[in-house]
């Protein structure tokens, strides 16, 4: 249960605000905000996404550059709220084809729209966006995403983006397009994160991938759709599983350590073929998520040389290898090093012949970014 | 249509108030409110659209509202559904003006869409104006009866709204029930999920002051709804499932097949991608088993996967909450999760706070098998530039050494921290070499060598030169320098600020005068000297360690805050906005009014944890009462029997006489309590009236509550109790049938020997509106006892005294 629900700006401004319990003083955004801005408590320099002040509890979620706040006075699941802060920015997005401060602040009364249908009294309601199509009726003003600036390419690793923006998702899904006629259209992304620790030897220390299979779909009539994976799929190691019935996998097979579905997703024939049927509801939603430590070949291997050159001075030669065909090329990869904090000036040098490459110095994180546009 | 012009998209603070716009929309809105023309819905769009805007951003638009009710006038769905949401904003603030409003609400309440009648209700009941809840029931009674299920949903929290504005109003309409059946009948899962939410929370505030009530609350809790709920449960969108689960959590089942029914059938939620249903599931297996300890530990197995899954899968904010409830059960059973540690190594990007649980963590699961690892992994953290997270990894290395587990190796890597020239990390591994060393005294000889290469002029941390002067007077023969880096300290001594390492410096310098006397006998002397002038107060701090029990709490509060705060809820939430059933879950039990004792309990004595029930002892001593019902006691039965006749019953009864009965001591007593001088008492004062106790006298533990908190203290007294009595008094359930059989009657009890307390209350037969209240606390290993009086009619409170100190007096004699 929760009694407020604010969108805030990076900057503080309210852009969105519903009270819907009564029982938490009016000031909530300001103390919230001022809290987050110059949190200092606990060594830490950033603030927790659960804080209390003064027996109200503050959620928080960061989304596009926004902060989305829940407050409750009550003990209630951490989960279930930022859970609820995450879904009502997917359901606004889905609605409003691109979220950020500008879409929100052209359509703040079809959001408000939405959050009285999301949440009664604190109550959640739905979050599902196709149920809400059929109370919700202002329309959105969309906003142009074709001139947007990109989110960055590291956006993809933020949270809530998982994805790479492309324009061809960022529509409505309740906005005509121009012309009045829909296109029969599905996407289905795979995003895996995957995490590998080398040792300054080269030797892989840990490795893992996370990964999400999502959907976002556009067919009219909500038809079936099945979904098909790799027949060798295992799930669960060590015996432990019930699926583990085929312990001498093939080189095709993939050992998932766990994974779990949307609830819109029917296992019924999945133990039997690995196929997943499912009508998928409307707008963006990840219909499975796995997590793998099974080994692999890591597609970047980076190697980093350091010397020091002198007293105030130290060289550092950065090697990145592409261990994937040659067919195959990665877009937007990011190379970033954190740096000591007494760093004062960065100089690069980059191999001759290079195109789409950008290096930068962030003074105000000490970080040094370097980005190829392709590799 | 055009969105709202460019100019209203960030108010800038040289407008604060926006009056001037006010006012302009006032007279535009006026214009279009009688308006027919073709459009003006369009022009009321954009003016709405700003009004509500500007009610965002904070500008007080209230002004606008009978403008805004006269704009109502409209079909467009739109323009009423702001309307609505301005109207629900500002309708406290201008209870007059909302009474504008009741008539088209009321009138919109009858529509013939359904979803203009559920947002009308909606609105209707979101006025929260206390003098217009008479215009709420009607609508509401029908809203409930709809047809169609979304009106019937925003009825069922419609009911809830009106319980909060005025909770007789929704009483006395009887909504609570008609919620209770359409939570067991509707075929909408939402409103089911609706009516269950009002009901948790109306119930459980009524609780407080009926008994009816806190039935209807258990009653939630019974297998007949539990069961119903779970066969209906994929029916329930996420949310509802939650708040099922959440409810099954509370749930006690009555065996074994029972629980893995329950178990089997939520199993699949397991695989869930909502953490919140997951976490809620997991709460319910994890509190189901907790006492087979086995089908316990498969549970942890089998949620292992399952959060780590989603730990890595959601956003950094919902990792957290997963990892504060994964931090918890590492916490629990380490062994279970020390093949997983390196789910819990960091990443570089990742916050703080997520870092810190993980380090937690790492050195929870440490064990002989993985030391090695994990400190050959916290020892890369300690080179990271997150000088907070730096000192933590130093930190964690430490408390895995003073774990035991393959010191060799980790003292190496502690004593390479010494020597990174980083000050904070200096620091730290300074205090816990200190530490090590207290615990492993043959590692001084490698530790002190490295140290004594540390300049004390490096170290600043108070906490870290403390430990560096613990270890130079402690090891000051193995260090040459040792008498001499002291004297320059003591030299500095007024430059030195904390108390701390003032203390340490004392201390050190005298160990080392002892070892080596000629070298440091001048450098104790201007320490003694310098100490003696200090006007520094040490002061002691008292480590706060978790301890178990709170931990337990934690545990209860699972898939709450409590886990992330890491306190129980009691020590960040208000009592009024505790959830229901909070209190049930502290005593296991699933009594009637534990909530208003414990908070009575919290009041008297606020770190008086272990306070029992009354209630279920109470029931059962009600039992075996003469008719055996305690509601509907005849009149002609003992109901007004005088508490002497009842017990000494092999006496002749002298109860019909107004005869005081006491004996000459025990006035003596009251005399002396009153203060009255003993020699002219006994002829002097009145006979205190004779006081007849209602041996039947029930009272709801919210009553108590709020008569304990209202009434002064009428009396307090020590006494004694008879050494027979104190080596009675095992169990507060002995006392309890005793007193009950002298009509005072017990309401909460608590402790255990040697000290004991108890709630209890008596009322006066005659007066049914007298009640006598008493708080008692005896140490049966002094016999003493410690007693406070409270009563509605303070005229009896010293007969009541008499009463009750003989009563207690017999407490153990044959």
């Amino acid at each position: 249960m929760i009694s407020q629900f604010f969108v805030l700006s990076l900057r503080g401004d309210n852009i969105v605000f519903r009270d819907y319990r009564g029982d938490v003083p009016k000031g909530s955004a300001e103390i919230f905000f001022r809290k987050v801005k110059f949190w200092k408590e606990d060594e830490e320099e950033e603030a927790p996404p659960v804080f209390n002040v003064d027996g109200v509890n503050y959620f928080h979620v960061k989304v596009a550059g926004l902060l989305f706040v829940a407050t409750t006075r009550v003990n209630s699941s951490p989960s279930l709220v930022l859970e609820l802060l995450q879904r009502i920015a997917r359901v606004i997005k889905d609605y409003l084809g691109v979220l950020n401060e500008d879409s929100l602040r052209k359509n703040f009364v079809l959001v408000y729209e939405l959050l009285d249908e999301v949440i009664d009294f604190g109550y959640v309601q739905t979050t599902s966006t196709e149920l809400l199509k059929s109370y919700v009726f202002n329309e959105p003003i969309v906003v142009d995403a074709a001139r947007l600036p990109p989110l960055g390419p590291a956006g993809m690793f933020m949270q809530g983006t998982k994805r790479m923006p492309a324009t061809a998702v960022t529509k409505s899904v309740v906005a005509n397009e121009p012309g009045g006629r829909r296109r029969e259209e599905i996407f289905v992304d795979i995003i895996e994160k995957i995490s590998v620790t080398f040792s300054s030897s080269g030797y892989i220390l840990t490795s893992e991938i996370d990964g999400t299979i999502q959907m976002k779909s556009y067919l009219s009539g909500n038809p079936e759709i099945r979904l098909a994976l790799n027949e060798e799929l295992n799930i669960g190691r060590g015996g432990r599983s019930i699926y583990d019935y085929s312990s001498s996998a093939g080189a095709g097979a993939v050992i998932l350590d766990d994974c779990n579905f949307h609830e819109s997703v029917h296992l019924d024939s999945f133990d039997v073929d690995r196929t997943l049927s499912l009508v998928p509801p409307d707008g963006e939603f990840p219909v499975m998520n796995y997590r793998m430590t099974q080994e692999f070949k890591p597609p970047f291997i980076i190697t980093a040389v350091i010397e020091e050159a002198g007293a105030f001075k130290a060289e550092v030669i950065l090697k990145v290898r592409a261990d994937f065909s040659s067919n195959i090329t990665a877009n937007t990869v990011a190379i970033r090093m954190p740096l000591p904090k007494y760093t004062t000036r960065v100089s690069f040098e980059q191999e001759p012949g290079a195109v789409g490459q950008t290096t930068d110095f962030k003074e105000a994180n000490k970080k040094l970014e370097w980005n190829l546009r392709k590799a | 249509m055009a969105p709202p012009a460019q100019s209203y998209k960030s108010p800038s603070p040289s407008q604060p108030s926006g009056k001037g716009e006010v006012s302009d929309l006032k007279l535009q809105l006026r214009q279009l409110a009688g308006s027919r023309a073709p459009g003006t819905d369009d022009s009321k769009r954009d003016l709405f659209k700003k009004v509500i805007s500007y009610m965002t951003v904070g500008i007080d638009v209230s002004s606008l509202f009978s403008e805004m009710v006269m704009c109502s006038a409209t079909s467009d769905i739109v323009l009423k559904k702001m309307c609505y949401l301005y109207v629900g904003n500002y309708a406290k603030g201008n209870p007059d003006l909302a009474l504008l409003t009741i008539n088209f609400l009321q009138k919109d309440c009858r529509d013939e869409d359904p979803m203009i009648r559920g947002l009308a209700l909606r609105s209707l009941c979101s006025l929260r104006v206390a003098n217009l809840v008479e215009y709420l029931v009607g609508p509401l009674g029908l809203g409930l009866k709809d047809s169609n299920g979304y009106v019937r949903m925003v009825a069922a929290i419609g009911a809830l709204k009106l319980y909060h504005i005025s909770a007789a109003t929704c009483v006395d309409a009887d909504f609570p029930s008609m919620l209770k059946s359409l939570m067991l009948h509707d075929s909408d899962s939402q409103v089911v999920a609706n009516c269950l939410s009002a009901l948790q929370e109306i119930w459980s505030l009524e609780a407080s002051s009926s008994e009816e009530a806190s039935k209807e609350r258990e009653a939630l809790l019974s297998k007949p709804v539990i069961y119903y709920l779970l066969n209906r449960f994929k029916d329930f969108n996420e949310w509802a499932q939650c708040l099922v689960l959440d409810l099954v959590s509370k749930y006690v089942p009555s065996d074994s097949n029972d629980i893995f029914d329950i178990m089997n059938l939520l199993e699949d939620r397991l695989q869930h991608a909502n953490g919140a249903v997951v976490l809620a599931t997991v709460k319910v297996f994890l509190h189901m088993t907790l006492s087979m300890t086995d089908v316990h530990q498969q549970v942890y197995e089998r949620i292992k996967a399952p959060l780590l899954t989603l730990v890595s899968s959601g956003s950094q904010e919902q990792s957290y909450a997963l990892l504060s409830h994964l931090h918890l059960l590492v916490m629990r059973a380490p062994m279970l999760f020390s093949s997983d540690y390196k789910h819990f190594y960091c990443q570089y990007n990742e916050p703080s706070y997520v870092k810190k649980l993980k380090l937690d963590m790492l050195t929870a699961v440490a064990n002989e098998n993985n030391t090695y690892e994990i400190v050959t992994e916290l020892c890369e953290y300690v080179a990271n530039v997150d000088v907070a997270i730096a000192r933590e990894s130093v930190r964690a290395v430490g408390k895995i050494a003073l774990q035991q587990y393959d010191v060799n190796a980790i003292v190496d890597r502690l004593l390479q921290f010494l020597e990174m020239e980083k000050g904070y990390v200096t620091a730290e591994a300074l205090v816990l070499v200190k530490d090590l060393l207290r615990k492993y005294p043959q590692w001084s000889q490698d530790c002190i060598a490295v140290v004594g290469n540390i300049s004390s002029r490096n170290v600043q941390e108070p906490k870290a030169k403390a430990a560096l002067i613990w270890m130079l007077g402690e090891y000051c023969q193995d260090m040459a320098d040792a008498p001499y880096v002291l004297e320059n300290l003591i030299e500095n001594w007024d430059d030195e600020h904390s108390a701390e390492v003032r203390l340490h410096l004392l201390t050190a310098v005298l160990k080392c005068f002892l070892k080596r006397p000629p070298e440091t006998q001048k450098a104790l002397g201007a320490a003694l000297a310098a100490g003696l002038s200090d006007s520094h107060q040490a002061v002691s701090v008292f480590t706060d360690t978790q301890n178990s029990e709170i931990k337990d709490r934690i545990f209860d509060e699972f898939n709450s805050l409590s886990v992330v705060y890491q306190k129980p809820s009691y020590m960040f939430t208000d009592k009024e906005h505790r959830g229901p059933f909070e209190f049930s879950e502290e005593t296991g039990g699933l009594s009637v009014g534990v909530e208003s004792v414990e908070n009575i309990a919290q009041r008297v004595d606020a770190n008086d944890n272990d306070l029992l029930l009354g209630t279920s002892e109470e029931e059962e001593i009600r039992g075996p009462s003469p008719d055996g019902s305690a509601y509907s006691a005849p009149a002609y039965d003992a109901a007004s029997i005088s508490l002497t006749s009842s017990h000494t019953q092999s006496e002749p009864v002298i109860s019909n006489s107004s005869l005081p009965t006491y004996s000459a001591q025990t006035s003596l007593a009251i005399d002396d309590l009153l203060g009255l001088s003993l020699s002219s008492s006994t002829t002097s004062v009145p006979s205190p009236p004779f006081l007849k106790l209602n041996a039947k006298a029930v009272i709801d533990p919210g009553t108590f509550q709020r008569k304990w908190g209202q009434l002064p203290i009428a009396l307090t007294q020590e006494c004694s109790i008879s050494p027979q009595g104190a080596a009675a008094l095992t169990s507060p359930q002995v006392l309890l049938r005793h007193m009950q059989g002298q009509s005072i009657h017990c309401i909460a009890s608590g402790g255990q020997a040697p000290n004991f307390k108890f709630f209890f209350f008596a009322q006066n037969a005659e007066a049914s509106a007298s009640f006598f209240l008493v708080e008692c606390i005896i140490n049966t290993s002094s016999s003493k006892v410690q007693i406070k009086v409270k009563a509605d009619d303070q005229s009896t409170s010293d007969a009541f005294w008499n009463l009750f100190q003989s009563a207690l007096s017999r407490f153990g004699s044959p």
